[in-house]
């Protein structure tokens, strides 16, 4: 039911009035549009009012940041990452994955693999080499899957290949069988949810239902310090932007406008002479990618990565705060990931039993008073703005 | 281009040999020869011992009753559907039957379905630019660029099909002719060799079919064309030679004259006399 609800946001309605492809170098390509210059431009402003917030302004002051409030920022900037993951695959591919989480675990575990292992001999248990979870558990070596991570070179390697590998092969065989729509939603939801009951276990030496956690530091930073946090904070802040850089790019290239053609017309696009299973793949793992990267950046700031992430309910979550911002813009993506999260910081504060609620009465309401989220709201404007260049087009018509 | 630019372009040979890009050899004869082709669905023979030759730079319409077998006739000439028995070659070098379909697209076959199916999100100019004829992996299509020389070859089929003034709307406003010249256009911007084309004015207004016969006549000689159609008048209008396809074989093969004078066709379409009418 829910993905057909889904499914059916308005993408098929054309906007008005496009300029044509440009000649640019692709990298270049987001720079020069509108939308993204004010993105990033808001984006910026954000990072450097927080940080003028928190370190200048002093402590007592209404407008201090405090280092709680920074690093939850930081937390919401990663969903936003997320989100914008989720929309390159969903709004521009077609491709409603509802298994996002678990690329997002897996960079996080990565991740909270090389926090694990900086701890060293300071352990609980002081063990030169083993977090404490495998000395509990009387294991007397490292698996060979956690050598390597105490260097941050690999881990932050693989922080972007260990997702991008497991996108590699599910989307190969998915996409090679020509799995789509409903179907390849619900295999996509198994995913996470066979991963999550895997990493539940002991044995697969991820630490079981409590996870990796007591991280002390990253890259020499003590994780408890204040100027760490903020440090992360930004970290996440150019994270987001330099993806938002990197998909806009991929979007408005070539390679994109056969993404929405595929989309909309897969067996067309096929026609035409694209593979268009290759494509799907390429996205994918793109995506996965930056999932993963976002895992990353948040793993350190909550201080615990556990099997919960994977649940089948959080990547449900991811889909609605895209759809609540607006699919296919990547810029409603980031505004829906931070509204609804903002909303459920609130509302668990308040009312934490009724926040499924909440989220569903939000996501009903927007369905049917803003179809295409909160950015075709702003969109809308834009267009009034700049009616004057559509009427003229409009009267050719 | 310059030389060096044609030499890196891993798609196509020289551009001097570009209006030739497709390696179909016709020197010996035909560029489309179907022999003794048999389909069968379930037992039921949809394609029975068919046998057609078209010939370069032809214009061949196709007419017959509903479930006479041309839409399958096409699916089997794109790669869409095997037939059960039989030979399709393309020129004297390629086998069909050996083919996929995108190969077989890259070949040099273009097909316009039925429905129009064009990208609705992208504009006309986009939907153009996607279906020419050019390097489709992953990265060159990522870091392909928009130059004068894409856009003047837009802007050309832009003139054929008369979009001119639409280029940057997107396609899903367009009215239903309308798309389906678009959908012709992008077919034309692949420079195919042959072209199919199935029941394209249905649906048409009596100026859009003008406008239609106008634009497939145009593009006979350069390339050509197989018109599957069921409007007998429009048939009429740009029709040199007639294949008549009943119950899967040919019926008839001739002039329009011809072929609506042959005792089996008038038999056949004895139904149909209100439909040749109208
Ligand atoms: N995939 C299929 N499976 C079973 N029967 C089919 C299939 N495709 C076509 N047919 C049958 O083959 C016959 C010819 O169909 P078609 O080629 O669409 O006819 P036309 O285009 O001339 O109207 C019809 O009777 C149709 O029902
Ligand atoms: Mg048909």
């Amino acid at each position: 039911m829910m993905t057909q609800v889904l499914s059916k946001s308005p993408l098929s309605k054309p906007s008005l009035s496009r300029s044509s492809p440009s000649s640019q170098f692709w990298l270049a390509r987001p720079f020069g549009e509108r939308a993204t210059q004010i993105f990033l431009g808001v984006l910026l402003a954000a990072l450097l009012l927080v940080t003028v917030l928190h370190t200048v302004v002093p402590q007592g002051s209404p407008l201090h940041v405090n280092a709680y409030t920074v690093n939850l920022f930081g937390k919401y900037l990663s969903y936003a990452l997320l989100a914008v993951a989720v929309d390159l695959v969903w709004g521009y591919l077609g491709i409603l994955s509802l298994g996002h989480g678990a690329f997002f675990a897996i960079g996080g575990y990565a991740m909270g693999m090389y926090l694990m292992r900086q701890i060293g001999d300071r352990g609980t248990y002081g063990h030169p080499e083993l977090p404490d979870f495998m000395v509990f558990l009387s294991w007397d070596s490292l698996p060979w899957y956690w050598q390597g991570f105490d260097m941050a070179w690999f881990a932050f390697a693989m922080v972007l290949l260990a997702p991008g590998l497991l996108a590699l092969v599910f989307g190969f065989l998915a996409f090679r069988s020509r799995v789509t729509g409903v179907y390849l939603s619900i295999i996509t939801q198994a995913l996470t949810f066979a991963l999550m009951l895997a990493f539940f276990r002991n044995e697969m030496s991820f630490g079981g239902n409590n996870g990796l956690t007591d991280f002390r530091e990253i890259l020499g930073f003590n994780l408890r310090s204040n100027d760490t946090r903020l440090g992360l904070f930004l970290a996440t802040g150019v994270a987001l932007a330099l993806s938002y850089i990197l998909c806009r790019a991929i979007v408005s290239s070539k390679l994109g406008r056969v993404c929405v053609a595929t989309r909309d017309a897969e067996a067309r696009t096929r026609f035409i002479g694209y593979r268009v299973e290759r494509f799907q793949l390429f996205v994918f793992v793109v995506s996965a990618m930056i999932a993963g990267l976002a895992g990353a950046l948040y793993v350190p700031q909550v201080g615990i990565i556990n099997p919960s992430e994977f649940s089948p309910l959080f990547s449900i979550e991811i889909v609605l705060w895209v759809a609540l911002g607006g699919r296919a813009t990547l810029y409603g993506a980031v505004i829906g990931a931070i509204l609804v999260n903002y909303a459920k910081t609130i509302f668990t504060g308040v009312m934490p039993d009724a926040w499924l609620f909440a989220l569903g009465a939000m996501f009903v309401l927007v369905t049917i008073f803003l179809p295409k989220g909160v950015a075709g709201l702003l969109r809308k404007r834009r267009r009034a703005a700049t009616s004057d260049n559509a009427g003229t087009q409009e009267a050719i018509v | 281009m310059s030389l060096l630019q044609s030499l890196k372009a891993r798609d196509r040979v020289f551009d001097f040999m570009a209006p030739d890009a497709s390696p179909v050899d016709v020197r010996h004869g035909p560029i489309l020869y179907m022999e003794d082709v048999t389909v069968t669905f379930d037992g039921f023979k949809a394609i029975n011992n068919l046998n057609l030759t078209i010939d370069d730079g032809e214009l061949r319409c196709i007419i017959g009753p509903n479930g006479a077998g041309k839409t399958t006739m096409m699916d089997i000439i794109t790669g869409k559907t095997r037939p059960t028995e039989g030979s399709v070659w393309f020129g004297s070098r390629h086998n069909l039957l050996n083919m996929n379909e995108p190969e077989i697209a890259s070949l040099g076959i273009g097909r316009k379905f039925q429905k129009p199916t064009v990208f609705e999100a992208l504009s006309v100019f986009e939907n153009l630019e996607l279906a020419m004829a050019a390097d489709k992996r992953i990265l060159p299509t990522l870091t392909a660029r928009m130059t004068g020389e894409i856009k003047d070859r837009i802007d050309e089929v832009l003139q054929t099909i008369g979009l001119v003034s639409l280029r940057y709307q997107p396609a899903g406003i367009l009215s239903h002719g309308q798309k389906q010249w678009l959908e012709i256009g992008m077919l034309l911007m692949q420079r195919p060799r042959l072209l199919l084309v199935d029941e394209p004015v249905a649906g048409m207004t009596e100026q859009e079919m003008e406008r239609t016969a106008e634009l497939l006549t145009g593009l006979a000689g350069k390339q050509s064309v197989v018109v599957v159609e069921h409007d007998m008048g429009f048939v009429r209008s740009i029709a040199r030679k007639v294949t008549v396809l009943h119950q899967g074989s040919v019926l008839a093969e001739g002039s329009m004259d011809q072929v609506s004078n042959d005792p089996n066709v008038v038999e056949v379409y004895l139904g149909a006399d209100d439909e040749e009418a109208a």
